[in-house]
């Protein structure tokens, strides 16, 4: 078990490095970006104060140098102009729109971009196991076409769109406030009950958006697994033993069906995550997503990567966990066989 | 298998006295040697593709999915025709006026198809917009007539339309938007769009996914690994972010057409890995089938085994695979124009009339602005539906 979390390990360290390598290149790729604009405007202004901060910008931030330099002082394994100093040490970079540190402009977000994100993990399981069972036990019952019907549903809506709309009628019916993650007047409040409460109301309908499409792919996946499974002869000799049906289902069957499912918990994270920064931005909730979408908008480069950095390594993370629970739940997966 | 010089027989493919690939050219007829019932008859000398079809059409929902999109896509190369307003057209006296209902029913007797007209006032205590219906006039609505002129496919000029909105009348089947133009024929121009780009997404992400996936199958090796951990690495990061952030490096300067290639080309880029999977898994395990072996002792060569044998085998699955990812770049398309990032007008697209409603207020006071999403669920469902119809049929022999 531990040489295979050390080799799980070292692989996601190889995956981020290369992710990393790939969010500088999209970061650099467009031209003119808010530091070149910036250095462009005090060269144009003239003047020795002028010419002599252009020249601190270009050194600060290594535009003399070539662009794997620049990339490896980013990362911080390279000595950049303040010596070793980068992601790796912490120092998530500078934002320039904001004029601010990286960590102080994304702050609290990515916390609650980490919980909206659990949230929404721990919902798909909850919701997709009992309409999974439910629909494999029954098959072609009315129960099992509408959850059919559902399931194709959460695909086709586009989930920005079901966000709007579901948003407006949260506050007609329930009068809860539009937008945000929690009421307005809680917003410079310490945190409280209330304020938790207020929370949890408006976690509601991102969860619920966020969350359709994944569990209408979980419900489809672990209703054919368990539809394989059913048919098979140890349940039919379970069956025919007299064990009770529930029992029967419960006991062989689904424990069985799991397996892929919880490897599916890696498949179905990017676009969990991809779908949180989509209804963030709908429903401006205080996720990474508007502050991602600003900084592409302005070409704010380092706060775009960090963000983009943080997204993947929340997937990454979120992969490697489900895969050592496959390997926790599975021998055949911890023994290295295929 | 031992051979010899004198025996008739295929060496193994890296010996020296390699036999050229020999193909009988005299008739063949399978009944001849093993006789069997007229009904099993046909259904064993069906080719491939016929089986496909036989299978596919069992699939009732997806016939019908098909069917629709057949249609959708042959109305493209016409949509001037079948609009009633053209794409810009702006009616100035009815901004944000809701729909008009088509009616056949007037005064408890049959009529020929008609709206009711309205008129437009301004409420000043409220500050809305609203519109009086007048039931006792019918105004019907005109087929096959001449109507607003449009430049037909950029060739000459036509003013013939399918349906007209009545003489000195309107006819906002799906309301107009904040500029007075008319929803329903803005989305019938904004299907050329949301269509196509789902079809040139999917060519460059099926380009590469046989590229890449046809390479990591045939060499193996290392080449194989490369590839294998760059599919993990692309598979494991959530698209939408990295479509922003590519979306947002397209230069501003860009034309609005060439806006367009570049979204359906980042669109197809991060689409790959999986058609490149599905490639190579294809690849290895059809290597291992019977006839690809019976076609290498006859002495096929590589390319021959790979063109004639391979490819046609696992073509339908390909095809099935992406018709099933079709819907998920229409979906993207849709998602970054909404946010602004995707296309820019005057190039519309459902993402693009989608971008009009992104506010509380139309879904409040304009929920008919929303009407977009109809045919893009309509689409996407019709996709899904289709491709899982394919996928079951694929495979014709099990």
């Amino acid at each position: 078990m531990i040489s295979f979390v050390l080799r799980r390990l070292a692989t996601m360290a190889v995956t981020l490095l290369l992710i990393s390598c790939l969010v500088f290149i999209i970061i650099k790729l467009p031209p003119g970006d808010f530091l070149t604009n910036q250095i462009a405007e005090l060269r144009a202004q003239g003047g020795e104060a002028a010419a002599a901060k252009a020249a601190f910008l270009i050194k600060q931030y290594g535009l003399d140098r070539p662009v794997w330099e620049q990339y490896l002082a980013w990362l911080g394994v390279w000595p950049g102009p303040n010596g070793f100093s980068g992601l790796l040490q912490g120092n998530w970079g500078w934002s320039f729109e904001y004029d601010r540190p990286v960590n102080e402009v994304v702050g609290d977000a990515l916390w609650l971009t980490l919980a909206i994100n659990i949230a929404v993990v721990i919902f798909v399981h909850i919701v997709s196991i009992p309409i999974a069972i439910y629909s494999a036990a029954r098959q072609y019952s009315w129960g099992d076409y509408l959850a059919t019907l559902l399931g194709y549903l959460g695909l086709a809506i586009p989930n920005f769109l079901l966000a709007l709309v579901l948003l407006y009628y949260m506050n007609r019916w329930f009068g809860i406030s539009i937008g945000g993650l929690y009421d307005p007047k809680y917003a410079t409040a310490p945190w409280d009950w209330d304020k938790f409460k207020s929370l949890l109301q408006h976690m509601i309908v991102p969860t619920l958006v966020i969350g359709l499409s994944g569990t209408a792919a979980m419900i489809r996946r672990m209703r054919a697994n368990l539809l394989d499974e059913l048919g098979k002869q140890y349940y039919v000799t379970a069956k025919a033993k007299g064990l009770p049906p529930t029992r029967a289902l419960l006991k062989y069957p689904f424990r069985m069906a799991l397996n892929p499912f919880v490897a599916d918990i890696g498949h179905i994270l990017p676009g969990l995550v991809s779908g949180s920064i989509l209804v963030s931005l709908v429903m401006s909730l205080p996720t990474v997503g508007p502050i991602l979408l600003a900084a592409l908008r302005s070409q704010d480069q380092f706060l775009a990567a960090f963000i983009l950095m943080f997204v993947a390594v929340l997937t990454v993370v979120g992969m490697l966990i489900s895969d050592l629970l496959l390997a926790w739940l599975d021998p055949r997966i911890r023994m290295g066989a295929r | 298998m031992s051979t010899t010089p004198t025996m008739n027989l295929p060496s193994t493919p890296r010996g020296e006295s390699k036999t050229p690939h020999f193909v009988d050219t005299a008739p063949f007829d399978p009944g001849a040697s093993e006789p069997t019932a007229n009904e099993d008859e046909r259904y064993l000398r069906a080719s491939a593709l016929t089986l496909i079809w036989w299978k596919f059409r069992r699939h009732r929902l997806a016939v019908i999915s098909a069917l629709v999109l057949v249609a959708l896509y042959a109305s493209l190369p016409f949509v001037e025709l079948i609009a009633p307003y053209g794409l810009t057209k702006r009616n100035g006296d009815f901004l944000y006026a809701p729909p008009q209902t088509l009616r056949i029913f007037h005064d408890g007797g049959l009529h020929r198809p008609f709206v009711y007209p309205y008129s437009f006032t301004f409420n000043e205590e409220t500050f809305t917009r609203d519109y009086k219906v007048d039931v006792s006039r019918p105004q019907p609505i005109r087929f096959f007539c001449p109507g607003e002129p449009y430049r037909f496919w950029g060739l000459f000029d036509a003013s013939f339309h399918l349906v007209c909105p009545p003489k000195d009348g309107t006819m906002f089947l799906l309301g107009t938007d904040r500029l007075g133009r008319d929803m329903f024929s803005r989305i019938i121009y904004g299907a050329r769009i949301s269509l196509t780009v789902g079809l040139v997404g999917i060519a460059v992400s099926f380009a590469l996914g046989l590229f890449f996936g046809g390479l990591a199958g045939y060499l193996g090796g290392w080449v194989d690994n490369v590839i294998q951990r760059l599919i993990e690495i692309l598979r494991s990061l959530p698209e939408l972010p990295l479509w922003l952030a590519l979306s947002a490096a397209l230069p501003a300067n860009w034309s609005p057409l060439l806006v367009f290639f570049g979204i359906t080309i980042i669109l197809g880029l991060l689409d790959w890995p999986g058609l490149a999977r599905a490639v190579r898994s294809k690849l290895l395990a059809l290597r291992e089938e019977d006839y690809v072996k019976a076609a290498e002792l006859m002495g096929a060569s590589r390319s021959r085994v790979i063109g004639r044998h391979l490819i046609p085998n696992f073509m339908s699955h390909l095809i099935a695979s992406a018709t099933l990812s079709i819907p998920s770049m229409i979906l993207g398309e849709t998602a970054l124009s909404f946010l602004g990032l995707g296309l820019r007008p005057p190039i519309t697209s459902w993402g693009v009339l989608l971008n009009e409603a992104q506010n509380l207020a139309a879904v409040n006071l304009y929920p008919w602005l929303l009407a977009p999403i109809i045919p893009v669920v309509i689409v996407v469902l019709a996709f899904n539906f289709m491709g899982d119809g394919l996928r079951d049929a694929a495979d014709p022999y099990h």
